[in-house]
């Protein structure tokens, strides 16, 4: 176990780091010209131009700059512009081009916005979506099942944007059945950071709860079918029990694997829905400053998106072995 | 164990058909078939009583290509302390009929018709939770592969204790007590340390004791093992026999043990049943249909089986395949396999079903043919290649 | 864990590698050894442990003759077979076909001995490909080594059919429409469609039913008969094997206990492995009132390959084991009893006759 975390430990660094690399050489790398953009176009003299290149260390070679910005992240550095030095803290990100604010500070207020929304995502998709799908996969065949099955395929072929989008517009605003979208963090009222994410978690989760009850379904009928399940039958025990026991903790491991891949797919679910409903989340931050050429955001969202999904993939990993005895974390 | 209330016989398609079977039964039955009954139900070949009768059981499956016969018309009866094997090929219909007895079936999909009674009640028909009170405390079963039989995420404990715990309501302490008994009991080495170990961490002969001990948990009066060891090596498969053979001295349950191997039934049986394609084709002691057998599929088994014993001779196989159960032949199932139709006058073998009739005009030793001198067939063609 | 000693040849093997020479053997496996490696986790770091598959394994087979390889599960049987075949490639040791070591060539010099050496799986479902007709899949192999003209593949395909008792017309279908014992027949013609001079057949019954098992065998031993192929038939089954081998090697935990004719193994096994595997064999002879003598009954389940046993690898299930036993590990060789071509890997070897229930 010990050893297991320490290996998942290294490969999660990795990952990181590979991603901290293939940002930065993305964006540096690439032609783009950070400079010319936050010097605008038109009164942009060459002086000028070069002051910023400077200050933004744009001017040193791009392992240097690349090292400069790694160090950053575990002891902080200091920005010089125009003899005003300024201070980025220890996890240091940068500062915004556009805002000039550190990148840490603006991803710090808009994370816990993705982790409600993805967390309540998660619980919805594991309880509502495994539980509906283990249902029809009890009754399999019969016209609930059929119906059920039905009625998530119709879902799940709207592309979501079109449902979050009627949903915000008809529900919220035109018929306000469901409270709006609004962020208030949970430190401050748990009541209204509950109701505020309502309706985004309930479009978010409800969508996808329609592919992962037919993930489950599909998993739970295999599962069904297996003999263990007819020993426990042949033992008298009632159909819930053998049901919602012994089949649904084999049933689960597919649905938990799909899960780990899918967590990506869900940040990029969290943009659509953050934007949608006004929420002031890390999605949101990210399509901004990908208008504005605003590089350190950038980075730092996809740093902290990428820690994310390690998170995630070793929470998962985690469950797998206790779920299964057989899966020894190795 | 309680005879359900007739009221309780009325809402699932099972119970419907048990119904119609027992009010129109005397209608529909020809005189033949009643007294065929009378023989075969209540008296097992042995003369005991027995405590499963099972009397002109069907079981049907509607599929998209028609009504599928899985058994049809089958009685047999075993009595307490006693072996009955029931051997056949695959789809003849042996496991489906034991199924049928634990009540498995899907009930959507199954129509069982008939009787089958433990010691006197009646099970055809019951609702699932009098089902449920029954399986696994008067009637156990034990699978043919301990692998995929043992539910892989639950200790081997766990799952004894669960077996228990459901028939009997007593604490964890108490359970388990009972589950290190049995575990030691079918010969498992360390219970202790075995009884929080997961299934995967036992060998297959191992796998294979810890189900038939979770079978055994709550002392049934009936043992249905399918195959049990037809999944495991040659001195394993003796060791488990071995053990099947001395639980039953000690629980004195009656054992019906389904296999295709005519060796494990000479080494287990004290009666045998021959199935094919759904139907019951000899009936007798194991002296009777092994020593003595009378019906040509029964010669053609144990003609075909290369045995450790046997001089190299050419095997002598069963001609051609079974038959599909969708679509079996007029008169006997077996007359496109038969090499002794032929002897039979006129077009009985292709017209007329063989009854299930006394190879020697009374007696407990039933074949299904229209052969009339199968004892001379046998003695002068059939046993000199079998020796 | 065993030197190059252990195994000592049964018979004299005549020396050089000319295969013409009459009596010579077709096939040779000398000391073959197969390891899978297998990667496990000890605190905080990982060991390397491997298990030991087959472990020094030595038999010939002449042309036109069957060995019977018998064993529970875990033997060694199946892995020695998929290397004879070159479905995997040994850990060391040989394999000489026709004299030529096989054992650890390439891919593209081995070309001509795979057309030679076939083998027949034991599990009819799997081991065709669904999508493909029969003609296909027995006329892939026709087309891979040029054997037929462009045109006249059919023709073979059809006569291959017939040949395994199967009706030509039916060449288009695809294997699900064929049963299990029909499903063998097809992998059977897939062998030999390359006129192949070894098959071997790992199991080739004993997915079958009872009745028709014995068509299947029936063919077997037509083919070896009529087409002169030799046989490394590979089976739990000590009923089936005794049926078709005239020589037999008993295999337990990777390695051979006890080889010779199938009048030796049967008629007075030696090795107290092979003694219980006979006894245990459920016999039908009990009922017709000729009960064998003696009934042995071993404990326990075969040992783990990855760590077997000290010394002799079946001592911990031995009733005659003693202490020389866990440390010296028994050849396989001639005991003083032994009838010519008898050998057996004891201590105590001795022959014990009347373990089955045999009437002749």
């Amino acid at each position: 176990m010990l050893y297991f975390v320490a290996r998942r430990m290294v490969s999660a660094l990795s990952v990181v780091l590979v991603t901290l690399i293939a940002t930065f050489a993305l964006f540096f790398v690439a032609p783009t010209d950070p400079a010319g953009a936050i010097c605008g176009e038109r009164n942009c003299t060459q002086q000028r131009y070069n002051e910023i290149k400077a200050n933004l260390h744009l001017d040193r070679p791009k392992v240097q700059q690349f090292a400069e910005y790694t160090a950053g992240i575990f002891t902080g550095r200091d920005f010089t512009t125009s003899g005003v030095t300024q201070h980025c803290a220890a996890p240091c990100l940068g500062f915004s081009f556009k805002n000039d604010r550190p990148v840490t500070e603006m991803l710090k207020s808009r994370l816990p916005v993705t982790v409600s929304l993805v967390a309540g995502y998660a619980v919805l998709v594991l309880t509502i979506g495994v539980f509906v799908g283990s249902m029809a996969a009890k009754r399999r065949g019969t016209l609930g099942d059929r119906g059920l099955m039905t009625s998530t395929l119709v879902v799940s072929s709207v592309p979501y944007y079109i449902v979050a989008l009627m949903v915000a517009l008809y529900l919220t605003i035109l018929y306000p059945i469901l409270p709006r979208g609004e962020w208030h963090p949970p430190s401050e009222n748990i009541g209204k950071w509950f109701a505020g994410l309502l309706t985004p978690w309930l479009v978010l989760g409800i969508y996808s709860c329609t592919s992962y009850a037919r993930y489950s379904r599909g998993s739970m009928v295999e599962t069904l079918s297996e003999d263990y399940i007819r020993t426990a039958r042949a033992k008298g025990l009632s159909d819930r029990v053998v049901t919602y026991k012994h089949a649904l903790r084999s049933g689960l491991i597919p649905v938990i694997t799909i899960f780990g891949l899918d967590v990506a797919t869900s940040l990029g679910g969290a943009i659509f829905t953050e934007k949608i409903f006004g929420l002031p989340g890390l999605g949101v931050l990210v399509l901004d400053s990908l208008n504005s050429y605003d590089l350190p955001v950038i980075m730092g969202t996809v740093l902290v998106a990428s820690v994310i999904l390690v998170a995630m993939n070793f929470l998962v990993d985690i469950s797998y072995s206790l779920i299964d005895p057989r899966v020894r974390l190795t | 164990m309680s005879t359900p209330a007739p009221e309780d016989r009325k809402d699932s398609m099972v119970e419907s058909a048990a119904g119609e079977s027992e009010a129109t039964a005397a209608a529909k039955r020809g005189p033949s078939v009643a007294t065929r009954e009378r023989r075969q139900g209540s008296i097992n070949p042995s003369g005991e009583t027995p405590y499963l009768v099972v009397e002109d059981l069907a079981v049907q499956f509607p599929t998209a290509d028609g009504l599928v016969s899985a058994v049809n018309g089958l009685s047999y009866s075993v009595p307490l302390g006693r072996t009955l094997a029931i051997v056949g090929e695959s789809g003849s219909g042996k496991s489906v009929s034991s199924m049928a007895v634990m009540g498995l079936h899907d009930r959507k999909r199954t129509r069982i018709t008939g009787s089958i009674r433990l010691g006197g009640d009646e099970i055809v028909g019951l609702p699932e939770n009098e089902l449920m009170k029954i399986r696994g405390d008067a009637v156990a079963m034990v699978f043919q592969d301990p692998q995929s039989s043992l539910h892989p995420l639950y200790t081997v404990g766990n799952q004894i204790t669960e077996a228990y715990r459901v028939h009997h309501k007593v604490s964890k302490d108490v359970a388990k007590k009972r589950a290190l008994e049995m575990l030691d009991l079918v010969g498992i080495p360390n219970p202790q340390r075995r009884f929080s170990q997961y299934p995967h961490e036992f060998s297959g002969g191992m796998r294979q004791r810890a189900m038939i001990a979770m079978g055994l948990v709550n002392d049934p009066k009936l043992v249905i093992a399918d195959e049990p060891t037809t999944a495991l090596d040659v001195t394993v498969q003796a060791q488990i026999l071995d053990l099947l053979n001395n639980l039953q001295k000690e629980f004195g349950s009656a054992i019906v043990l389904i296999t295709h191997d005519l060796g494990v039934v000479a080494e287990m049986a004290d009666d045998v049943l021959v199935m094919y394609a759904g139907r019951c084709v000899e009936y007798g002691t194991a002296e009777d249909v092994l020593a003595n057998p009378r019906m040509p599929y029964t010669w053609g088994l144990l003609e075909s089986i290369p045995t450790v014993s046997a001089a190299n001779e050419r095997l002598r196989p069963i001609k051609g395949l079974p038959p599909s159960l969708l679509n079996l032949p007029d008169g006997c199932s077996f007359n496109p396999r038969c090499p002794y139709k032929d002897r039979v006058k006129g077009e009985r073998c292709t017209t007329e079903l063989p009854e299930l009739l006394p190879v020697d005009g009374a007696g407990a030793h039933t074949a299904r043919c229209h052969l009339h001198d199968k004892a001379t067939i046998y003695a002068a063609e059939v046993a000199p290649r079998l020796s | 864990m065993s030197d190059n000693n252990t195994v000592r040849k049964v018979d004299s093997v005549p020396s050089g590698s000319t295969a013409k020479d009459s009596g010579a053997p077709l096939l040779q496996v000398r000391d073959l050894k197969m390891y899978f490696p297998i990667k496990e986790a000890a605190g905080l770091g990982r060991t390397k442990k491997v298990v030991q598959a087959v472990d020094g394994v030595s038999f010939e087979l002449k042309a036109g003759a069957s060995m019977g390889l018998v064993g529970e599960s875990g033997c060694g049987k199946s892995t020695t077979g998929r290397m004879i075949t070159r479905l995997l490639t040994p850990t060391a040791g040989e394999i000489l076909f026709k004299g030529t070591n096989i054992a650890h060539l390439k891919e593209r010099e081995l070309r001509p001995f795979r057309r030679q050496l076939q083998i027949v799986f034991q599990d009819p479902y799997s081991s065709l490909n669904p999508r493909q007709t029969v003609s296909n899949i027995i006329s892939t192999p026709l087309r891979v080594h040029n054997l037929v003209k462009k045109g006249k593949e059919l023709d073979r395909v059809q006569e291959l059919l017939e040949r395994v008792g199967l009706n030509p017309e039916h060449h288009n279908r695809y294997p699900n429409e064929f049963s299990g014992g029909q499903r063998q027949r097809i992998g059977i013609a897939r062998a030999l469609a390359v006129e192949p001079e070894v098959i071997i057949a790992d199991e080739p019954v004993s997915a079958l039913d009872v009745s028709i098992q014995a068509q299947v065998m029936n063919l077997l031993e037509d083919l070896r008969r009529d087409l002169g192929i030799a046989f490394v038939f590979i089976a739990h089954d000590l009923g089936v094997v005794r049926h078709f081998c005239d020589q037999v090697a008993v295999m337990y935990l990777g390695k051979i206990v006890e080889q010779g004719s199938r009048e030796q193994i049967y008629g007075a096994p030696q090795h107290p492995y092979t003694q219980a595997l006979l006894s245990a064999a459920p016999d039908l002879g009990t009922i017709r009132g000729v009960p064998p003598k003696e009934r042995i009954r071993l404990v326990g389940d075969v040992p783990s390959p990855i760590d077997p046993p000290s010394g002799c690898r079946f001592r911990t299930r031995c009733w005659k084991a003693e202490d020389i036993c866990a440390t010296q590990e028994p050849l396989l060789e001639p005991k003083a009893h032994s009838s010519a071509g008898h050998a057996a890997a004891c201590h105590f070897a001795e022959p014990k006759v009347d373990l089955t229930a045999a009437t002749a």
